[in-house]
């Protein structure tokens, strides 16, 4: 049994919707998922499958006027969804911190680095001035910046890209956060910086005991780095378990399919798995049914559940709907032959 | 082997730096520095490189829309940097390229139709019904629905996009298509499509590639040669079992250690590896790289594995190789 | 910078000498000349050619341009012939009014342009920026003359509230006196011609806030808990402000150069008024001398754009 405070964010059945042209359409369609310290936490799809809101509405930043969070985000005993802005203030940057995608236009170009640092320090700290920049400096040695002094004097696009995502993370971690979302917080950047960020991460959490929920498509970088996961397709999780567990025995349709359409995991001459059809747009998406089951045309209707549930199939491993049980990709093949 | 259909001598482009207080030339930014390598008739050859490597820019050169400062490419014997050549010898059909950002390389205002067709109209001349029958054809061969033609880019995904992309560069019969970054932009599963797609043509209309790209997997997927670039010169180059089992130079290998592997059960492994690489990329900088932190000329290590030594590097780098294999 | 500063004044050198013979030779192009009009028709024409001559009216070209020049190096531009005066002192005390006007119209502009953009970006898509846009559409409709003649009668004339010409009351005495005279005769065409210019200040202003609100920098600022209203102040509203600060050099110009209509209008004794009084009388040495100003004031206040986006923009540093 793991002890209370373990448990640092509980998702319970979010649902986020966006309004369309008037009617509000489910982007997070009943996502129960939860944060553990010491864990980093993947949550994978491919575009438009929902992750990116699901940490928008975790730090609250999405239009109110066009979206609709409803479900629980339990922090401690807060729940974050419906936190009155000034509460909320008082826990993004101080409690999660957050990194995003790309660094240059995550940065205010018309303020030295540092000093955008020390804006997190300024309203979650009773620090001084002095004692600001003293951290500051603090936070770029921590994060790997040579001459932190010179380079809090910089402005972002005097900076590399990985040292601009350095500065994204001093930000982040300025306050010592409990939980660290990032928002794919290498794919704008060359393979070998994303290494060193990666790894940056990684001795962060070590260091801080903090949750990380690290959010991309790369299903290398989750490899690499995560300790549980979750895949996401078309707003639902459809598979959830230990790292090991989804890379060893995916079972999920998709997961398969999509470990499948990795060129390096194929033989070099032979064609890549192409998983058919397209992912529904938001507007599109089938709202009952098996949402996948467009994509694998082959496996019979029967197989799906009508309404798909997650089941926990062995202890930790999570997957939607019971279609896996009948799927196979020889199957296909024996299909498109035909 | 197959017959080289070009062949890139002593490559350069350099953009002037300029300054001081009348502005004049003080320097160059040497985008692309002596670069020398040749492709195959039919085959698909990868530049690797990591952003600001000069991998675009070469690509550029080759298609003609970069400015070439000094060397050659030789197109069917004649050095088609010299634009009056390029048009003696129908070099502007023969080689077409394809982008990573396809939206922005269409114009939003024309169909598919006027799009995929505007390369025919520019070489052939073909009557309104022939040149439909030509884009069905094309949008056939990249598996999109026949009433794309009607559409406009915007109203496709981005995958169709870069489908479209290529029925419009293969639109023309060529013989080479530089490829830059084709598919950075797409999701994984999207990316295989696409990727599948090239290689079904390239099989059915024997049509050579330069297949430009960061990502080592797709790369490593594409081609039997290639080539790594650094600082606009080439480090490493050879056919694809030598560069990936065999890396000498520590630029590749520092790359190939930092490609993220689905590997989970020798993570650790994977990391002690990439820091090793990595404190002897940063420890041995003056043993890869020249006094101005320029890469060697390249040197024959066997007839297919070329690697940027200095005079005299091969054997050692040899023996280093031997060792580690006997360690292992 | 000081160094790029100096080398654009340099190649100001070029522009100004290519600037002044294409106003020299157009002066010269233009029907009439200084005794067109000034002399009794009955004189004797050989008479008025022995004038012509004497006053250089048949040399070469460049003989006439070389001089031209030379005088323009002593002050000199030359004597209106219309008014019997030298140009440089005619247009310094015009020039002198033309500065008060701009200015405190530039002030007006960006006192009501600032509001209404931060209102109108803040509040997008809400009823404060229609408003703000049907208020932008009208000022932007309405030609300027007719804006200003309702203005004159309405407010002038028929309320009778502010002076209808001049720059300043013959009665007014005193230092306050006279500054208090001249602010009472500039209100009312400051404000008229500050309506008008608002425009384009408000239409960038409310572009870049809406542009920027959307930017990554903006959400990061959010994620770290800055509140709402400093985010807006000190992220979006700084931001947006940029390109505003940059165009205050080409702003001021154009002021200068537009106020040819609301002088005219309000009869107002500056260089706008100077420039059409002088069309209408041909008066082409004082023309020439006014053209080359506005080109000038258009170099120095590109120049002034720039040096103004270096300093407020780290992103530029014009090399």
């Amino acid at each position: 049994m793991e002890k209370q405070s373990d448990l640092l964010l509980d998702i319970q059945h979010l649902h986020t919707a966006y309004r369309l042209q008037g009617d509000f359409y489910d982007a997070a369609d009943d996502v129960s998922l939860t944060l553990k310290r010491d864990k980093i936490l993947a949550i994978v799809g491919e575009s438009g499958s929902g992750k990116s809101t699901i940490a928008s509405s975790i730090i609250g930043l999405y239009d109110h006027k066009n979206t609709k969070v409803t479900g629980d985000i339990l922090y401690n005993e807060l729940n974050l969804v419906g936190l009155n802005e000034a509460l909320f203030n008082k826990v993004r940057g101080d409690k999660i911190g957050m990194i995003f995608q790309d660094p240059l236009a995550s940065l205010n170009p018309l303020m030295r680095v540092g000093d955008q640092v020390a804006e997190t320090l300024y309203y979650h700290t009773d620090m001084d001035e002095k004692a600001r920049h003293a951290r500051v400096i603090e936070l770029f040695n921590q994060v790997g910046m040579p001459r932190p002094e010179e380079m809090y004097m910089n402005y972002p696009h005097e900076l590399s890209g990985g040292l601009r995502q350095r500065v994204v993370i001093a930000m982040a971690i300025a306050c010592k956060p409990e939980i660290i979302i990032a928002d794919e917080p290498t794919t704008a950047l060359d393979v070998t910086i994303q290494a060193q960020i990666l790894d940056l991460l990684e001795d962060i959490q070590r260091q801080s005991h903090s949750g990380i929920i690290l959010i991309t498509h790369d299903l290398g970088v989750v490899a690499e780095t995560a300790d549980e996961v979750a895949v996401m397709y078309a707003g639902q999780i459809v598979e959830r378990a230990d790292v090991k567990t989804i890379f060893e025995n995916p079972l999920h349709p998709y997961t398969r399919s999509l470990l499948n359409s990795m060129p390096q995991n194929e033989d070099e001459d032979e064609d890549l798995h192409v998983i058919q059809g397209t992912v529904p747009s938001l507007k599109n998406m089938p709202r009952t049914g098996d949402r996948f089951a467009a994509r694998i045309p082959w496996i019979p209707a029967s197989a799906h559940e009508e309404n798909p549930q997650i089941h926990e199939v062995e202890p930790g491993h999570f997957v939607r709907c019971t279609c896996w049980k009948s799927f196979r990709f020889e199957d296909q093949n024996a299909e498109t032959e035909a | 082997m197959g017959k080289e259909i070009i062949q890139i001598k002593d490559l350069k482009v350099y953009y002037p730096i300029r300054s001081g207080f009348w502005n004049r030339i003080t320097d160059y930014v040497r985008a692309v520095d002596g670069v020398n390598f040749s492709i195959n008739e039919g085959e698909t050859y990868g530049l690797i490189g990591e952003s600001g490597s000069g991998k675009s820019t070469t690509g550029k050169a080759i298609v003609g829309i970069e400015k070439v400062t000094g060397g050659q490419i030789m197109y069917k014997g004649v050095d088609i940097t010299k634009a009056s050549n390029r048009k003696k010898l129908n070099y502007n059909k023969d080689v077409q390229m394809i982008f990573q950002d396809s939206m922005s390389s269409m114009n939003p205002r024309k169909r598919i139709e006027d799009i995929i067709a505007e390369p025919i109209r520019n070489f052939e001349n073909l009557t309104t019904d022939q040149e439909r029958d030509r884009v069905q054809e094309l949008l056939d061969i990249v598996g999109m629905p026949s009433d794309a033609i009607y559409k406009y880019p915007h109203e496709f995904s981005g995958g169709q996009r870069q489908r479209i992309g290529v029925a419009r560069a293969v639109a023309t019969n060529p013989k080479l298509i530089i490829a830059d970054e084709p598919t950075s932009a797409l999701d994984l599963s999207v990316q295989a499509q696409v990727l599948n797609f090239m290689k079904h043509i390239q099989q059915q209309y024997n049509i050579a590639y330069l297949f430009i790209s960061h990502d080592l997997g797709v790369v490593k997927h594409m081609s039997e040669n290639l080539a790594i670039m650094h600082r606009g010169r080439l480090v490493e180059l050879g056919s694809r079992d030598e560069i990936y089992k065999h890396p000498m130079h520590i630029y590749t290998k520092r790359l190939l250690s930092a490609i993220p592997q689905v590997d989970v059960a020798n993570r650790e492994a994977h990391k002690a590896e990439r820091e090793r690489v990595e404190h002897e990329f940063l420890e041995n900088q003056s043993k890869w790289y020249d006094a101005d932190g320029r890469v060697f000329p390249l040197q024959e290590v066997t007839p297919n594995h070329l690697v940027a030594l200095p005079e005299g590097g091969i054997r050692a780098a040899i023996q280093e190789e031997q060792n580690e294999k006997e360690s292992d | 910078m000081w160094k790029t500063v100096l080398r654009r004044l340099l190649i100001m050198i070029p522009q100004l000498i290519i600037l002044s013979m294409l106003v020299f030779l157009l002066a010269k192009m233009m029907p009439g000349d200084p005794f067109t009009g000034a002399i009794n028709p009955n004189t004797d024409p050989k008479q008025i050619e022995a004038l012509k001559r004497a006053a250089g009216l048949y040399d070469p070209w460049y003989i006439q341009y070389g001089r031209w020049v030379g005088n323009l190096f002593h002050g000199d531009l030359g004597t209106s012939y219309i008014q019997h005066v030298s140009v440089s002192s005619l247009i310094w005390d015009r020039a002198v009014n033309t500065f008060w006007l701009s200015l405190l119209t530039t002030i007006i502009t960006y006192a009501i342009a600032i509001p209404l953009g931060i209102t109108a970006g803040r509040h997008q898509d809400e009823w404060q920026d229609t408003a703000v846009q049907v208020f932008n559409y009208i000022t932007f409709a309405i030609p300027g003359f007719v804006f200003y003649i309702l203005g004159l009668w309405l407010f002038g004339f028929t309320l009778g509230w502010f002076p209808i010409s001049g720059s300043v009351s013959a009665s007014a005495s005193g230092f306050w006196g006279v500054l208090g005279s001249r602010l009472y005769h500039m209100i009312l065409p400051a404000i008229l011609y500050a309506l008008i210019t608002t425009t384009g200040t408000v239409q960038y202003l409310r572009t870049g806030i809406v542009d920027n609100k959307v930017e990554d920098y903006v959400r990061t600022a959010r994620s770290k808990g800055v509140p709402e209203n400093v985010v807006f102040n000190k992220h979006i509203l700084r931001n947006s402000l940029l390109p505003i600060a940059a165009f205050l050099g080409n702003t001021i110009t154009g002021l200068l150069g537009g106020s040819m209509i609301i002088e005219t209008v309000f009869s107002y004794p500056g260089m706008g008024k100077l420039f059409m009084d002088s069309i209408g009388q041909r008066d082409y040495t004082t023309l020439t001398a006014l053209i080359l100003i506005f080109g000038i004031l258009t170099l120095v206040g590109n120049l002034l754009s720039d040096i103004i986006m270096s300093i407020i923009d780290p992103r530029i540093r014009i090399q």
